[in-house]
């Protein structure tokens, strides 16, 4: 294998990496807020409030329902308002990120269903706020299921960079379909796919520590 | 201390609505301990969560000391519910805090500093038996040191009410008596007033002062416990007592029994004695004065705070009259006679 294709791998794994971690933290960001909104203004729900529950539903799946290759392409304009450019790995992780957003929340929402009502009962009968119970009751003991629903965002994220190619943001998977299927080099392919599977797997496990190690259930 | 006047609660609306509650009224004075006893699905758990406005009633008002809940807003009744802590059937202790923390958990939403929060906490770990459980998760608790953790919880903002929600309806016997003799001890020594729902006549039997039975989502018995126990007013009351007594006459003799006097026939009686009545030589003097014999098939003695009830299940042979005149004999004294049926004579 020569130097220059070790590099190239090597210069794409970064790419991926960097686009993963930038879509990761700003998914993670917004996308943890609106999966909270998503649960406390269900019904009967500590805030409950049917109308805003009703729209922020119907928006996060409009986002989830649109394919990725569509979004990354229909949401050029908007990139370019961004981070001022509409190819390159920066404009890349825009629609990474905004495809990620919905994805976190709906993770969220799910985790924080799975915490005992109970719970919030309780913090009720002690008079916590609205706020103090997301903060002190809901996020914390939800805290494994969003740690396991970032690492399966991230493990997405990793698979979605691939079609990054298509906007001229590298990483692994661009340089397999350009290197490997478009130019028929059964080696480069491989070593991008044996990448890619080595980088899940040391996702996943670091995210499985890190809920094992957080929840105390 | 804790006031329901005419509370109401009805869940949803038009022909579908369902209404929980009718209209209760509920003293609990300072400084007892009230149980509300019931079947499941009679109202029990909406009863005590409409005294801290968990669940808002439909109409009335609690009041809980002098303060009116239901009249208040938002911020009004979270600093309410500090005088009001709460424990609960399955523990709702958070388990991703440690015991320390779940018990800080309150003082912290009030905004106390980890000082104070340090110099409440630890006597109430000591108080509850859980000094060397501090740094321990609920997860690695028992079910009676987690109800434990529960009731040091929801005494660290210093509250003047403890409301009981089934507390020790998941718990083995043994457990359960270890938590009802915490609940009194806080009782005595803090002068708590307790209001506690519960299925269990044991619960009631144990520690409470008086009693309440809902039935329907209405209130139809508040009493003396030990009048409920000796005495209670309502077919659903007098069911609760037997259940809880198992003191029911012999299969083979349920069998044998007839709901009408024949000519041939024993009445089979059911005698709940209590006060003075239990000191009285009852069964020889309707042998002397009757002369009848009595053949007791099932009796129990038990002390319910610090009243004697004793029950019997009897036959009494004799003929028409002198049954009929024992009968009445037993009925002229402070005991409650229920005849069960009639069996065919034997002999």
């Amino acid at each position: 294998m020569s130097s220059a294709l070790i590099d190239l791998v090597w210069q794409s794994t970064l790419e991926t990496l960097y686009m993963v971690a930038v879509a990761g933290i700003l998914s993670a960001l917004a996308g943890v807020p609106l999966g909270v909104l998503l649960y406390v203004t269900r019904p009967r729900q500590i805030l409950a409030q049917p109308v805003v529950n009703t729209v922020l539903g119907v928006v996060t799946n409009v986002g989830r329902s649109v394919p990725f290759i569509i979004l990354l392409v229909a949401i050029i304009p908007f990139t370019r308002m961004i981070v001022g450019s509409s190819i390159g790995t920066n404009a890349a992780a825009v629609p990474l990120t905004i495809a990620a957003i919905p994805f976190v929340a709906r993770l969220v929402e799910g985790a924080l269903n799975e915490v005992s009502p109970g719970l919030v009962e309780a913090a009720q009968s002690m008079g916590a706020t609205p706020m103090q119970i997301i903060l002190k009751v809901l996020l914390p003991e939800a805290r494994g299921g969003i740690i396991n629903g970032l690492t399966i965002t991230i493990v997405a994220l990793v698979s979605y960079s691939a079609m990054a190619g298509a906007v001229g943001g590298g990483g692994l998977g661009d340089l397999g379909i350009r290197y490997g299927y478009n130019r028929f080099n059964p080696t480069v392919m491989l070593i991008t796919v044996v990448v890619l599977v080595v980088m899940v797997q040391l996702f996943q496990s670091l995210g499985d520590y890190l809920v094992r190690k957080s929840d105390h259930k | 201390m804790i006031t329901l006047d005419n509370v109401s609660k009805t869940y949803g609306s038009g022909p579908g609505a369902v209404q929980a509650l009718k209209e209760i009224d509920l003293q609990v004075p300072k400084g007892t301990i009230h149980g509300v006893i019931g079947l499941s699905g009679a109202g029990k758990s909406t009863l005590i969560r409409c005294v801290n406005l968990l669940e808002r009633p439909t109409a009335g008002r609690v009041v809980i000391d002098g303060q009116e809940l239901t009249a208040m807003d938002a911020a009004a009744l979270r600093q309410a519910r500090h005088q009001c802590g709460m424990i609960f059937q399955h523990f709702n202790l958070l388990t991703n805090r440690t015991v320390y923390d779940n018990v800080a958990l309150p003082l912290e939403l009030m905004g106390q500093s980890r000082q104070a929060i340090r110099e409440r906490v630890l006597p109430l770990l000591d108080m509850t038996g859980l000094a060397d459980k501090a740094k321990q998760y609920p997860a690695q608790l028992s079910g009676g040191q987690k109800q434990r953790v529960a009731i040091a919880r929801a005494l660290a903002s210093r509250p003047k009410v403890l409301l009981c929600d089934e507390a020790t309806s998941a718990l083995d016997p043994q457990t359960t008596a270890s938590i009802l003799s915490l609940l009194q001890e806080i009782n005595q020594q803090l002068g708590l007033t307790i209001l506690l729902i519960t299925h269990e006549m044991e619960v009631v039997k144990t520690i409470c002062h008086r009693v309440g039975l809902i039935s329907d989502g209405r209130l139809v018995e508040d009493a003396d416990v030990g009048d409920f126990f000796t005495a209670p007013a309502t077919q659903l009351g007098r069911e609760f007592l037997n259940d809880f007594l198992k003191l029911e006459a012999p299969q083979a003799l349920i069998e044998r029994l007839e709901p009408e006097a024949g000519t041939n026939t024993h009445p089979v009686v059911r005698l709940t004695f209590s006060g003075d009545s239990v000191a009285t030589p009852l069964i020889s003097r309707l042998a002397r004065e009757h002369g009848i014999d009595v053949s007791i098939l099932q009796a129990k003695v038990e002390s319910i705070q610090g009243r004697t009830l004793g029950l019997m299940i009897a036959e009494l042979m004799g003929s028409d009259v002198q049954t009929r005149e024992a009968l009445m004999t037993l009925e002229s004294f402070d005991l409650h006679v229920e005849v069960l049926g009639h069996v065919q004579r034997t002999d």
